[in-house]
């Protein structure tokens, strides 16, 4: 199976959405980051101002689910759900596993932004598990 | 499941792509369902059935009736 012959319309669509998403995380993760560091933000607006980096990475998740929604070609849409499943299976049980360990004092904290990370990397390992058993990968 | 999609291509001298152009899905479709790896919706199997003129169990083996067979 060739990457390119996944590129369908939907699928073109959700990846514009991701650039656009990921500018937009840039514009508001630099100001905030800077602002903070030099204590430049009045306290009234330091949740509003911490709160809008995330909301583009929320967007993204959204733009997952648009996506699924507009995908055409229902076996490329059953390969992408396999893939998210893989992916929520993933993180769930790396935060779970993790938010034990680090209860009992035996690892070391960790933002919780780093999710998302690992949702992406378990996507990615949904793929591979795609390809191993229906020999069919979106990646 | 089974199907006779692979035949039924051949015997209209159609490549996987003009297939799946017909049917407006993916090549990758046409391959996983020619090789069993995906069972097509009800409406996609309709689609195909149509587009072969030929009604679905003629081109779908029914697993319940493969499985009496084999009883």
């Amino acid at each position: 199976m060739t990457a390119g012959a996944m590129r369908s319309s939907a699928w073109k669509r959700y990846n514009w959405r991701v650039i656009w998403l990921s500018l937009l995380y840039c514009f508001f993760l630099l100001p905030a980051v800077y602002g903070f560091k030099h204590q430049l933000i009045p306290d009234g607006l330091k949740y509003l101002i911490a709160v809008l980096p995330a909301l583009p990475v929320v967007g993204l998740f959204a733009a997952m689910g648009r996506y699924l929604v507009e995908e055409q070609d229902e076996y490329v849409r059953m390969l992408r759900v396999r893939e998210m499943l893989w992916a929520m299976g993933f993180t769930m049980s790396c935060a779970t596993i993790w938010g034990f360990l680090d209860n009992f004092g035996l690892v070391g904290h960790v933002d919780g932004y780093w999710i998302v990370v690992l949702w992406y990397f378990g996507q990615a390992l949904g793929a591979l598990v795609n390809k191993l058993t229906l020999g069919a990968s979106t990646c | 499941m089974e199907n006779r999609l692979r035949l039924l291509r051949a015997e209209r001298s159609w490549s996987q792509q003009d297939l799946a152009e017909r049917l407006e899905v993916s090549r990758q479709s046409v391959n996983a369902i020619e090789t069993g790896k995906y069972d097509p919706s009800l409406p996609l199997a309709f689609r195909i059935a149509e587009l072969f003129e030929l009604p679905i169990e003629e081109i779908f083996v029914s697993p319940s009736r493969r499985s009496s067979k084999a009883i």
